[in-house]
């Protein structure tokens, strides 16, 4: 028994050799018309990916206006419209993009299924989100075209009303935001529905809801408010369309519309989206910790109720977005409430990865050190938002930079680490092969200093007064240096991405062969072969337990024996 | 009972994961033994991991109290002793802002110290638990969950979010629901794209993008109540030393005040993007002493001068289509687009904040607002090199 | 090395899982109901903050009659169920005409409606509050019911074609679902719209 037990020979198929004799059309072929989860889970990953760069690109734009006040790398207008596309890819093209590419190729790996519930809606969701992201670019060619900077939008990723309104937003811009969100947005309905129906109607046998590894668990929960969180702004932009061509009045404030109400559908979606995004970073998270701490993760049933918790009392905390906006005492003070307690479920989650941390053997590869970067910087940003809802204080800091501060730690301290680990703990089921681990670590390290130099400076920069969606700032009050420094990080988070970047393509050809299990994991997807024959599993799967390949490799000590 | 197997190796090659020590015999040390001592350990087990947490945890919260009030102090000490213009959060100087940043500090301890105990925790963990070279190759005791710490560790958090949230409803309903004395000021705020305008009514005072106010005291209030309106979009109303920001949003009027204790000159700006321009918007707010108050509310109140030296420039005002966007009180110019001119000279800045009011920026500023503002909303008038000077010679004497 | 070598092959007992068609539906419905909530939402909020125009009590008529239609095609696309689950073909063809029929009648009667509304009354989209805010929701509605009345058309055909049998059963009950969701939502809007708002 030198060699890993797994697969059992016969069982199933070899992964198929590369470099089988097809043209390039033939495989540009197959991959447009792909209907096979896998595929078009790597296609998400790699779409999110590109535009990663894009928005980085914007980012790095963004930071060397603003490194010296008064600078004049970009005109008003410019900067406008790169912070409004900066937040706007990000979040869609991004954050959404990739996310539910992981939970497309590993949900029904994880389940033990041939594909998803719904393959050609599958594809279908996936070309819609992929063309809403094109006609959302295809904005800085349209209009003023290459002369300026087109149409792209300029109004912020939030577009307040009246802003928007034709008569202040006259020419295409913000239709282009619109128009590519709606249609992004019916993309990710569709995905979203599909996971649901995946994980509720295509489970093998024997298992049962509450033996769900917990990355699949939240990316059911992830997709059920989806449901009801894209679908909000879905309204309102039509409402916004309606105003803007057919003369409606939803939030025209001279024919007695009210501006605050976009405000509230635009945070009713807005706020749940950010625990859209955050959801699939807790379950790689959930994944990768405890594999990389060789232990079962701490409280599985709690992890699951306070993850549902998360998801319902997110629904009720949009407000804490409009503690400016004149509400009533008493709404401001209920949203503060609210808010409050949606951080208790999530520092319950913190608390059991570290009790599954506790005792465990940890092993630092890089995903886990991605991980546990996550760890701290989710915890800091949690205690930030903790501060930011404290109302009173929240009118010092609303749109300072304190808030953008904070909600890149989660974005990007939180949710971009978690990706990446989920890339480099995954990578080698997807392709067969590991990703550098020398590499990784450079990525890691750099990114880790650039990361924690821009953004816990940015903090300060916002307590001491300075406002978000500024081109310029002047030079007597006090942020120079600071704002310089914060630029200095961003360009070496650049430079780690890019090394991520080249350690995802140099990795394909020249990385070692990873086998079906090289992390000794325990769930079904390192039961199969790395990448996986196209039907997944030869037999289905039967399981006893949340960790079928723990059984298998311990068979004196099961899992079942210990699950109640 | 020696491991088989091979060393572990973090990536990459598999390990063997056959038959070694069961992770049940790694679990309970004293396995096969009989002895009252080895019953005791297994038994204890949980509670001796338990306690060892617990004490962990307490050397850790008792530094982090330690450094979780020691840290604020010195942020203060740095807000406050910083640039002069530094629109600090750190630096209150009215009363709304001095009662947020007690709050905060308060919260902020909390935070700090719940950042310290679970850093702490974190740390320590990933240091003591970490692979070693000379680990046997077993699996640690796979441990799935405790009702008890779960509960212990909900508790808590409920327990403090209860805190927090009792102080800070106290401090929204004093500070949204505070009564206007009869000694308050009364100013209306209006927000346009992308500049101030600030009326006095009871004063019979317009002026734009400079606030004035006069100083107050605990003994002597005199706070400034504010009402905000909007012409256009939204925007955002926020002197960080004076008071917390509030909206100003068209068909929503709100209401905001400040209580400044310290004469001075405070800055801040818009603070909800509002286009363009929005990144010069700013403000500028002067607290003045009483006499220096009086003094400057006589002169507001008075109609614009009128110095016949500069009448070609008065004229070339009122030809030029400038008085259908301005008013100058005491002429016949009386438009509402744009800022009221009639005391042009006794600001500091021009296009609110985005250049110092000189006569050089000021014939700049006519001849093409586009040089310090590309985007507001004031056209080039596509005037001659000798009706500008004559423009900025009739508005120099506008004090 | 113990005898346990790979997955457990069997699994004891039964094991059942809720049909996806089903699940899939009613996701959607779910976020179909968010965004008409949005809708309705903002109707309510509107109600009487016209500054000017016809108002909701001078120009709506209760559509009695279409309401009447809309929720008896809920009971024969019903029938229209229960009948192909029995592999009546015939019936089931007669049932889900009828549904077609009662659901053509309920947007002639919007259609109706809109034109009085529009060429009489003088209230357009862009009239005022109350009219944006009524013919993005009812539009919104009758969107939902042509797409409705398309979908089971499309199956009305097939019918016809005798190219409908009971295997087709589920899948006829996943559409009746959207039917009958459609069918809800009137009947919150009908409530909103003609009972509240007036």
């Amino acid at each position: 028994m030198g060699e890993n037990s797994l697969p059992l020979p016969g069982s199933m198929d070899v992964a198929q050799p590369r470099g089988t004799a097809r043209t390039v059309l033939e495989n540009l072929h197959e991959w447009v018309v792909t209907v096979d989860h896998k595929r078009l889970g790597v296609l998400y990953v790699l779409y999110g990916i590109f535009f990663l760069l894009v928005g980085g690109a914007e980012a790095v734009a963004i930071r060397i206006q603003l490194a010296v006040p008064h600078n004049h790398f970009m005109s008003a207008q410019t900067y406008n419209r790169f912070f409004t596309m900066h937040g706007t890819t990000m979040v869609f093209l991004v954050g959404m993009t990739i996310i539910f590419g992981f939970a497309n190729y590993l949900v029904p790996l994880q389940i033990g299924a041939r594909d998803m519930a719904f393959p050609r809606l599958n594809a279908f969701s996936f070309w819609l989100t992929a063309f809403g992201g094109l006609l959302l670019y295809y904005s800085f060619i349209g209009g003023g075209g290459l002369y300026g900077v087109g149409s792209a939008p300029d109004v912020g990723w939030w577009a307040y009303a009246p802003l928007t309104a034709r008569a202040f937003s006259p020419g295409h811009a913000t239709d282009y935001w619109a128009l590519a969100l709606i249609v992004t947005g019916f993309g990710t309905l569709g995905t979203a529905i599909n996971i649901i129906a995946t994980v509720f109607s295509m489970r093998c046998k024997g298992m049962t809801m509450m033996r769900l590894p917990l990355f699949t668990w939240l990316m059911l929960v992830d997709s059920s408010l989806t449901l009801i969180t894209i679908t909000p702004l879905t309204a309102a932009q039509f409402m916004l369309l309606v105003d803007r061509y057919l003369d409606g009045h939803f939030f025209d404030t001279q024919a007695g519309g009210s501006a605050v109400v976009w405000m509230h559908f635009f945070w009713i979606f807005g706020h749940p989206e950010v625990y859209v995004l955050v959801l699939p970073a807790f379950a790689i998270a959930n994944e990768v910790i405890p594999v990389f701490s060789r232990k079962a993760i701490f409280g599985y049933p709690a992890m699951v109720a306070a993850s549902v918790a998360i998801a319902f009392i997110s629904l009720s905390v949009w407000a804490h977005h409009m503690f400016t906006v004149g509400m009533t005492s008493f709404s401001n003070a209920f949203f503060v409430l609210s808010t409050e307690l949606v951080g208790i479920p999530t520092g319950i989650k913190i608390f059991n990865w570290l009790a599954t941390i506790w005792g465990g053997k940890i092993r630092f590869a890089t995903p886990m050190l991605f991980c546990i970067a996550f760890l701290f910087q989710f915890m800091i940003a949690g205690l930030t938002g903790i501060m930011l809802s404290i109302a009173p204080w929240n009118w010092q800091l609303h749109n300072s930079y304190f808030v953008v501060a904070h909600f890149h730690y989660v974005l990007v301290g939180a949710i971009v680490f978690c990706i990446f680990a989920g890339i480099y703990y995954w990578y080698p089921k997807v392709t067969g092969r590991m990703l550098d681990e020398t590499l990784g670590k450079w990525h890691f390290w750099l990114f880790l200093i650039g990361f924690h130099v821009t953004f816990d400076t940015m903090h300060f920069v916002g307590i001491l007064g300075m406002p978000r969606s500024i081109y310029t700032y002047e030079p007597d009050r006090g942020w120079n240096t600071l704002n310089f420094v914060v630029s200095a990080g961003g360009m070496v988070q650049g430079i780690a991405v890019l090394i991520f970047a080249f350690n995802m393509v140099w990795s394909y050809y020249r990385g070692k062969p990873a086998g079906n299990d090289p992390w000794d994991a325990w769930t079904l997807e390192w039961y199969t072969a790395s990448p996986p024959p196209v039907y997944n599993f030869a037999q289905d799967p039967v399981v006893r337990s949340r960790r079928p390949l723990w059984d298998l490799k311990h068979p004196e000590d099961p899992d079942w024996e210990y699950e109640g | 009972m020696a491991p088989v197997g091979l060393a572990v190796n973090p990536i990459g090659e598999s390990r063997e994961t056959g038959p070694g020590i069961s992770y049940r015999a790694w679990r309970e040390p004293f396995q096969g033994e009989d002895t009252e001592a080895a019953a005791f350990a297994r038994a204890t087990m949980k509670a001796r991991i338990i306690h060892s947490m617990r004490s962990v945890v307490s050397i850790i919260a008792r530094g982090g109290v330690f450094a979780s009030f020691s840290l604020p102090a010195a942020l203060q000490w740095v807000a406050a002793n910083g640039p002069q213009a530094t629109p600090s959060i750190n630096a209150p100087a009215s009363t709304p802002a001095h009662e947020i940043q007690t709050l905060a500090w308060f919260t902020l301890s909390i935070t700090g110290g719940i950042f310290f105990v679970v850093g702490g925790l974190l740390t320590y963990a990933v240091v003591k638990y970490r692979a070693k070279a000379g680990d046997p190759p077993s699996e640690p005791a796979q441990i799935y969950g405790s009702t008890q710490i779960e509960l212990a560790w909900t508790v808590i958090p409920i327990l403090i979010v209860l805190v927090l949230f009792l102080t800070t409803a106290r401090l929204i309903f004093a500070i949204q629901d505070a009564p206007e004395p009869e000694s308050a000021l009364d100013v209306t705020v209006i927000g346009h794209q992308f500049w101030w305008e600030f009326r006095y009514p009871k004063l019979g005072i317009v002026t734009a993008n400079e606030l004035h106010v006069p100083l107050s005291s605990t003994k002597d209030p005199q706070p400034t109540f504010l009402s905000l309106l909007s012409a256009d979009v939204d925007h955002s109303f926020w002197v960080p030393q004076l008071a917390g920001k509030t909206d100003l949003i068209p068909n929503h009027p709100n209401t905001t005040w400040m209580d400044p204790l310290r004469p001075g000159m405070y800055v801040g700006q818009c603070a909800q993007f509002c286009g363009a321009e929005h990144a010069l918007m700013l403000l500028r707010v002067y607290v003045d002493t009483p006499d220096q108050f009086s003094a400057w509310v006589k002169n507001q109140q008075q109609p614009a001068a009128n110095d016949p030296r500069v009448e070609a420039g008065r004229r070339v005002f009122e030809t030029e289509a400038c008085m259908n966007c301005h008013a100058i009180r005491g002429t016949a110019a009386t438009g509402k687009f744009g800022p009221d001119l009639t005391h042009l000279m006794s600001r500091q800045t021009l296009a609110a904040g985005a250049a110092p009011n000189t006569a050089e920026n000021l014939k700049a500023w006519i001849k093409d607002p586009a040089t310090f503002k590309p985007g507001c909303l004031m056209p080039a008038m596509q005037l001659s090199d000798e009706q500008v000077d004559q423009l900025t010679d009739y508005l120099s004497t506008l004090r | 090395m113990s005898a346990v070598t790979q997955l457990p092959a069997a699994y004891e007992g039964e094991w059942r899982l809720p049909s996806r068609g089903r699940v899939a539906m009613f996701g959607l419905i779910t976020g179909e109901s968010a965004i008409f909530t949005i809708f309705v939402v903002a109707y309510v909020f509107y109600i009487g903050k016209s500054l000017s125009g016809p108002m909701p009590r001078q120009v709506l008529e209760v559509p009695i009659f279409g309401t009447i239609c809309l929720l008896s095609s809920s009971f024969t696309i019903w029938m229209a169920e229960r009948a192909i689950a029995r592999n009546r073909v015939t019936a089931f063809a007669l049932w889900l005409g009828g549904t077609i029929c009662l659901g053509l009648i309920f947007l002639g009667g919007t259609a109706i409606e809109w034109h009085k509304l529009i060429y009489r009354d003088g209230l357009t989209i862009s009239t005022n509050l109350f009219g944006t805010t009524y013919y993005s929701l009812v539009g919104l509605h009758a969107t939902h019911v042509i797409i409705g009345l398309l979908m089971l058309t499309i199956v009305f055909t097939f019918a016809l074609m005798r190219k409908v049998s009971q295997q087709h059963a589920e899948r006829i009950a996943v559409l009746s679902m959207y039917w009958h969701f459609v069918d809800a939502v009137w009947v919150v809007v009908f409530t909103v719209v003609y009972i509240i708002g007036r």
